[in-house]
């Protein structure tokens, strides 16, 4: 049986498979493995960073630092390697400050009590300023470390390439969805996301669990930059901005409630996919401009917030039916 | 209004900031008058903060009812881009003034539709015009950045009324009036009890779905407003970068300025001096000759100390000190 809880999954999956076989009737060009491959590559930091928003959004938190993050750790790994560090030697170490902020933002959240958007916020200016602070100028990286990641890939049939940036978000999926669905942690998240009060009192350990949880999204965040990174082959302070909304957007179009409590790291995917989609369209069409990316979203967000709502409705009606036949 | 007292934290970290700046570069406090017009830091700062400093009067009120609202900044884009558009044409300032504003009345009618009678989210409900709203300015302005060149309009940027400069007039203005009107009537009253508690309040016959609209209006218009200053001050309108994070800018106004994010008791005029808190560090760090680096980070170490002496666990901890002193001081 279908949960109206996966309802809005299976919704964005379904608004995906159309949208695609839309954009294939206008361009058959488009059902490729070469676009599919692209895809991904293209949205690979963004995918990563999602799947740490969706933890985040599950436990009924948010965290707008992650542009900010993602920026710093590329600046950090560019001006390391200019500096003659290897770049695995950087990579590690950026990710380590990433998640070591992140669990900082944790901490500070559940210590002082504070609204998560007003802590992450503050970590926003922080993050950004550090990455400043570091340079602000574009650094480019070359390195034959680099070099040798970019050209890694997995051949697809028709000269689609499925390259190590997208493998790495498929993986990030991957562990996303084991951390969500089959571990304590998981299971921890999706509690506080229900009800903080509630989760506390069934003995989850409410700070273990917010600074692991702030901790993993800042270490999704230091990725996403390496991802970044990787892709630009460049650190640049003033990159990324505004990321974490698309992160966000792509959260929710993806099925997950804001509130917390209920979601799929899946959905995510989804999510991510067809803002992607919507970007290699106008590509594809040429004429129209990348603003009515924005729009679209904006309606989409629209639509699944909607849908969720109507959704909510519909199965508190059913609920109350059913303790009214009950008593 | 809000009495002097349950100001002080606001005043003194105000003062605190403008005291260091001071040290900094002594010539901070020094005004002139040129041309008939006031000049000096401390005006730039009154200046400076015009945008902001409305958007906090909206959202003061937003957030006092639970809400938040993200998309001051994107409706900042829309009216600027619709003002500048009808300027290039032409149209006369009253016509422009009347059109921006309405527009921006209807983002805030829109959220407010989704947020009070559609029970959506606040932060959800305005993320969606937020992400759409940069794209619908863009609509507007045909994707180029409109310039335009007329005096009239531009006096709302860079005017001044008795050597006083206009954008210091229209914040101060804005927010006495909707001061008044929530202070001098039961609605500031009623906009806290729905904040409070908004079953409890339509229990008890407030009509809060109304008032939750009404906050959110108002914070459109208020961005309406702040769009507009911004456009005249630069002769354009720029979709992408106008009001471009001051959502945020103007979120901190308020939370510095004590109201709670969690609704309820609201200041205005904390929230305005907020605003100016936010302002006088931008304009400190930038003529005290510092690099432009720091300064994000000194803004953030500030809004975090600020804020982590305001937070509920570090007000607890006082209280339980306080306590304890005023046992101690009982007993002999």
């Amino acid at each position: 049986m279908i949960r109206a809880r996966h309802l809005p999954f299976l919704a964005t999956v379904l608004i995906f498979v159309l949208a695609y076989a839309l954009c294939v009737l206008q361009f058959p060009n488009m059902l490729s493995f070469r676009v599919l491959g692209n895809l991904l590559t293209d949205n690979a930091f963004l995918g990563i960073a999602a799947v740490g928003m969706t933890f985040v959004i599950l436990s009924g938190g948010i965290d707008l630092s992650m542009g900010s993050v993602i920026a710093f750790t590329s600046v950090l790994v560019a001006v390391l390697v200019r500096a003659g560090v290897h770049p695995a030697l950087a990579f590690a170490l950026a990710l380590m400050v990433s998640t070591g902020f992140g669990a900082l933002m944790g901490l500070t959240i559940h210590a002082l009590k504070m609204p998560a958007f007003v802590v992450t916020l503050a970590g926003m200016f922080l993050a950004r300023g550090a990455a400043f602070l570091l340079s602000t100028d574009s650094v480019p990286i070359s390195h034959d470390f680099i070099k040798l990641l970019k050209g890694l890939f997995i051949r697809l049939p028709d000269k689609g390439k499925l390259s190590f940036l997208a493998i790495l978000m498929l993986l990030a999926f991957v562990i996303g969805v084991i951390l969500a669905h089959r571990t304590r942690f998981g299971a921890n998240v999706y509690a506080i996301g229900g009800s903080e009060q509630s989760a506390e009192l069934m003995g989850v350990p409410l700070r273990k669990t917010m600074v692991q949880l702030y901790a993993f999204s800042g270490f999704m965040a230091g990725l996403a930059g390496l991802a970044y990174t990787l892709y630009t082959s460049a650190g640049y302070s003033l990159a990324t901005v505004g990321v974490e909304l698309d992160a966000i957007a792509a959260v929710v179009v993806g099925g997950t409630l804001l509130t917390g409590g209920s979601g799929l790291v899946l959905g995510t995917l989804f999510g991510v996919l067809i803002q992607g989609l919507i970007q290699t369209y106008i590509v594809f069409d040429g004429t129209l401009s990348s603003w009515w990316t924005k729009i679209v979203i904006g309606l989409l967000l629209f639509a699944f917030i909607v849908l969720q709502r109507l959704i909510l409705l519909v199965s508190e009606r059913r609920a109350a039916i059913r303790s009214a036949a009950g008593g | 209004m809000t009495r002097l007292r349950q100001l002080y934290p606001q005043l003194l970290a105000l003062g605190v900031v403008l005291l260091l700046i001071g040290l900094i570069s002594p010539g901070f406090f020094s005004v002139t008058v040129q041309n008939g017009r006031l000049y000096g830091s401390l005006i730039d700062v009154g200046v400076r903060v015009a945008p902001v400093a409305l958007l906090a009067v909206g959202m003061t009120l937003v957030i006092a009812t639970k809400g938040i609202d993200l998309s001051v900044g994107a409706v900042m884009a829309i009216t600027g881009a619709i003002a500048a558009t009808l300027v290039a044409d032409g149209h006369p300032v009253p016509v422009v003034l009347l059109v921006a504003l309405s527009l921006g009345l209807v983002c805030g009618l829109w959220n407010g539709v989704l947020v009070a009678f559609l029970d959506i989210q606040p932060i959800i409900a305005t993320l969606i015009l937020m992400v759409a709203g940069r794209g619908i300015a863009q609509l507007i302005t045909g994707g180029v950045i409109l310039t335009f060149n007329d005096p009239a309009f531009s006096f709302l940027g860079s005017g001044a009324v008795m050597g006083v400069p206009t954008p210091i007039l229209i914040w101060l203005a804005m927010g006495l009036v909707v001061g008044l009107l929530v202070r001098r009537t039961a609605l500031g009253l009623l906009i806290e009890a729905v904040g409070i508690n908004r079953r409890a309040s339509m229990l008890v016959g407030v009509r809060a779905r109304f008032l939750i609209l009404a906050t959110y209006a108002i914070s459109g218009l208020c961005a309406a407003m702040a769009g507009m200053i911004v456009t005249a001050d630069i002769h354009g309108a720029d979709a992408n970068n106008a009001g471009l994070w001051l959502e945020l800018d103007a979120i901190l106004a308020v939370v510095i300025g004590g109201t709670s994010l969690a609704g309820g008791r609201f200041s205005i005029t904390a929230s305005l001096i907020g605003a100016l808190i936010i302002q006088s560090l931008n304009t400190g760090i930038l003529i005290s000759g510092w690099p432009p680096e720091f300064n994000l980070i000194v803004k953030a170490v500030v809004i975090v100390a600020i804020l982590t002496l305001q937070s509920p666990a570090v007000a607890e901890e006082l209280g339980v000190l306080r306590d304890l002193l005023r046992r101690k001081g009982a007993k002999p």
